[in-house]
């Protein structure tokens, strides 16, 4: 339900899945402001996407900082956007049959997205990957 | 739509809102894709590249922006009239403030992603 101002009204019964989906949004909302901005300010006003090439990511992984940093805004986008389809879902598909088959491929997808995301990260390594292919 | 319900600013955020949060989620899910061929190697990532380079691409960039910055800043507001109880009665207010804030934080950011282009 819609407050007033347009945004959803804080839900006051049901199971607490929602409530907590709420308040997540609003947390995860707020960091995403600093993690996502910076991120794009970093990478498209400050540098632009001239520079940006294999070279720049491995320079920027090289730094355990950066390779968190990634790791949260990933995790913190993919939930926050993940929910917002969701409940997108939830307004707009009112055949209970159709909403389940959106809902399971949402989640699908999350968790995909997920996998590769986390795994472009934690398994970078650019020093292995020249070893391997010193050969070549 | 809009003639018919008339739901003003408070209805016009809303649906802003949605509008900017499904496309960032779509660009996000893209960027994610292109991310993930980074551990095939140099080659590979960088071959793929010119999409980026491409005009079409880098508007699609400056759109994306003005939907993250939109989605930043009326969420802030969203927030706002969440925890604060005064806020409500001052929403159409603070609508316009964060189109304001908008214009003022999108423009200058804008020019400087296109300036390889000038």
């Amino acid at each position: 339900m819609l407050s007033r101002g347009g945004g959803r009204a804080r839900p006051a019964e049901g199971n607490g899945f929602e409530l907590f989906s709420w308040y997540f949004f609003r947390v995860s909302g707020l960091l995403l402001i600093f993690f996502a901005i910076f991120h794009v300010v970093i990478m498209h006003v400050v540098n632009t996407v001239d520079e940006i090439d294999y070279a720049f990511v491995a320079d920027r992984w090289g730094s355990p900082f950066w390779k968190v940093y990634d790791f949260l805004l990933l995790t913190l986008a993919l939930l926050h956007g993940i929910n917002g389809a969701r409940l997108s879902i939830d307004d707009y598909i009112r055949s209970n049959g159709w909403r389940m088959v959106a809902l399971t491929t949402l989640w699908v997808t999350a968790f995909v997205f997920m996998v590769i995301g986390a795994m472009a990260i934690v398994t970078f390594d650019p020093v292995a990957f020249d070893a391997a292919h010193a050969g070549r | 739509m809009l003639r018919v319900y008339r739901g003003r600013e408070g209805m016009i955020s809303w649906a802003l809102h949605r509008l900017t949060g499904l496309g960032v989620l779509m660009f996000l899910l893209i960027h994610i894709a292109d991310i993930y061929v980074i551990g095939y190697g140099p080659e590979e990532f960088d071959s793929l590249l010119f999409i980026y380079h491409s005009l079409g691409f880098r508007l699609m960039e400056v759109m994306l922006v003005a939907a993250l910055y939109y989605h930043a800043i009326n969420g802030v507001r969203i927030i706002l009239i969440d925890f604060w109880e005064g806020a409500v009665l001052i929403q159409r207010k603070l609508f316009y403030w964060g189109i304001a804030i908008f214009f003022l934080t999108f423009i200058p950011t804008a020019i400087l992603m296109l300036r390889p282009l000038f």
